[in-house]
């Protein structure tokens, strides 16, 4: 068995207080290993994006705890937490938040900047991303005058630039045409995804199922079934 | 650090459009700083024209003295009780009155007489052309070359004119430091000329220049004027008096100030506003930064680095403008009154700082608050 990457254990998100009270994530306990490509899908609403803030050190649950590479990540203070995100996973965001005033190349060094590694070093290293996702001879232009596609394969290198154990995708397909999307998630598959890597993809969309090595279906908060890749089934 | 900073510094000049406009507003607030107080000090500094090109170090006058022209006579036995304080190396009269010169032309034209102590010529001008000596000579006038000069219809040594009805003749042509505030021609001949040309009271002395025997002579030569019932001043003091006196007896320091705020107002109105947008338009991307895993006071050094960056920048650009516009106006109009001193740089530094921190400020404040879940969430 694969080792252990994420454990949630009885996790609970609410928001606003009082009857106004909303409750986002309810009891969630689940495991996500190494090397596993986890699917949290669901309706909107039904939490998944709040589940993978959480577990991703972004936003704290109101009870639970979280428990990455054996480190229980809420008992960590504001500053090592940013260090956790910084060092340990790696975001590609819905709509990606790619700096548009900064080169492709550039955008993708700002988690080795972050990291303080020194400017010409960490473009040298984010040009050797930019080669893994195949977009190093557009390094030098703005993210504006790439395609929808190439603009998500640019988050993707900067996601694993600094080598995160743990890589987040919120919603990578939502902006893409199915065809690209399904590229997209092949070539994560095939080349980022490794036995020292898990990755986590919040998503409801059904074309990319079948990359997945197990689905979690949430709604209202809860999860209400795990399935394998290729279906969603209670 | 440096690579924060780095990314900062692209972040802010990359957007061109935000950061012309940053630009523009500091700048212009930096040049309307330093022009107003730039011309405030050239105001105060003409006005003590006087005390700066005769070089005394005491100055002996009235206690209602507020500034060189509005001198009250004193009587003969102030100078003779002056020159008998221990601690005065010596002590010269000093006529400083109006005229009216009436060219050759016909044309009237005023001037500033200052009588120079007929023994010493203490306090006399530098001459560039003439022979001082030739003061002594009959109906002899000294006439300084500054911008004011073409009014007396550029005289040459050897131009006769009438001064109150007296023959007058140019003997010497000077140079001093720096001409006077009212735009009137300055003449200099012997003090015992001056009171005879110009029509005065029954005192004649308007001042009394001293140079004490040491520094340590000063206090008590200001200590037993005191006591005779005027005021001994250092040049620097006397200065500072005629510079109080416009500052706070007039309406010219509370205009420059009331200019000088507007325009601090005017340029934090537009740098903090553009930067406000410019921290508002990018605070998804700082989310984002948070994110992936920097550290809040890392987003404030990258905040406090545009701000500065920007504002230094607008400072020196606005510096740079301002000394540009005061040196061509000075090569046009010779007697236009504009001096940038240190405190005027100085002073619009502090201000450009106040505005860097408040634009900070308010990026700093929206940035501190902003969730890296709002940036999941959409």
């Amino acid at each position: 068995m694969a080792n252990l990457a994420v454990k949630a254990n009885e996790l609970v998100k609410w928001f606003g207080e009082g009857e106004a009270r909303t409750y986002a994530v309810r009891e969630v306990s689940f495991e996500a290993y190494f090397g596993e490509m986890l699917y949290i899908e669901g309706p909107s609403g039904s939490g998944k994006t709040t589940l993978l803030s959480v577990i991703s050190g972004i936003l704290r649950p109101n009870s639970g705890n979280v428990t990455v590479e054996n480190k229980e990540i809420w008992s960590l203070t504001s500053d090592r937490l940013a260090d956790f995100r910084l060092n340990t996973v790696g975001f590609v965001f819905q709509d990606y938040h790619l700096f548009p005033r900064l080169t492709t190349v550039e955008n993708v060094a700002i988690p080795l900047i972050l990291k303080k590694i020194e400017w010409n070093e960490s473009m040298n290293m984010a040009m050797e991303y930019l080669e893994i996702v195949g977009l190093k001879e557009r390094a030098h232009l703005t993210p504006v005058k790439l395609s929808g596609g190439e603009q998500q394969r640019v988050a993707i290198a900067r996601a694993i630039a600094s080598r995160p154990d743990i890589l987040i995708f919120d919603e990578p397909t939502a902006s893409l045409d199915g065809d690209t999307g399904r590229k997209i998630v092949d070539f994560v598959k095939k080349n980022i995804l490794n036995d020292n890597r898990c990755i986590l993809i919040v998503t409801h969309d059904s074309r990319i199922f079948e990359y997945a090595d197990r689905i979690m279906k949430m709604e209202d908060g809860k999860i209400t079934g795990v399935v394998k890749g290729g279906s969603v089934e209670e | 650090m440096k690579g924060i900073l780095r990314l900062a510094y692209k972040l802010l000049v990359n957007d061109k459009g935000k950061f012309a406009a940053l630009l523009v507003g500091i700048t212009f607030a930096v040049f309307l700083m330093v022009m107003m107080t730039s011309m405030f000090s050239g105001i105060l500094y003409r006005s003590s024209a006087t005390v700066i090109n005769t070089g005394a170090k005491i100055w002996v006058m009235d206690p209602a003295v507020n500034t060189v022209v509005s001198s009250i006579p004193m009587p003969d036995y102030i100078l003779d009780a002056v020159r008998s304080i221990n601690g005065v190396k010596y002590a010269v009269p000093l006529y400083s009155g109006g005229g009216l010169v009436k060219l050759r032309n016909g044309v009237y034209q005023s001037v500033t007489v200052l009588g120079l102590d007929d023994t010493s010529l203490f306090g006399r001008p530098e001459l560039v052309e003439g022979n001082i000596a030739d003061i002594y000579a009959d109906n002899a006038f000294i006439v300084v070359k500054d911008s004011e000069f073409p009014k007396l219809g550029n005289p040459k040594l050897g131009t006769e004119f009438e001064i109150n009805d007296h023959r007058g003749v140019v003997v010497g042509i000077a140079k001093v430091t720096t001409s006077g505030l009212f735009g009137i021609p300055t003449l200099y001949t012997t003090y015992k000329r001056a009171v005879q040309y110009i029509p005065s009271m029954r005192y004649t002395i308007s001042y009394i220049l001293v140079e004490p025997k040491s520094e340590d002579a000063v206090q008590y030569i200001k200590q037993e004027v005191r006591s005779l019932g005027y005021v001994a001043l250092t040049a620097d003091e006397f200065k500072q008096r005629i510079s109080n006196f416009y500052k706070y007896q007039t309406g010219v320091g509370t205009n420059v100030l009331l200019m000088t705020i507007i325009s601090f107002i005017v340029g934090l109105s537009i740098s903090g506003q553009t930067f406000y947008t410019f921290i508002l338009e990018n605070l998804e991307k700082f989310g984002a930064l948070k994110a992936i895993g920097a550290k809040g006071k890392e987003l404030v050094y990258m905040i406090l680095f545009q701000a500065t960056f920007t504002s230094l920048t607008g400072y020196g650009l606005g510096v740079g403008l301002a000394s540009l516009l005061i040196a061509l106006a000075k090569l046009r109009l010779p007697s236009y009154a504009a001096k940038i001193a240190y405190a005027n740089l100085g002073f619009a530094f502090i201000m450009v700082l106040i505005i860097a921190g408040i634009s900070s400020y308010i990026g700093i404040r929206k940035v501190i608050r902003i969730e890296p879940f709002d940036i999941f969430r959409g």
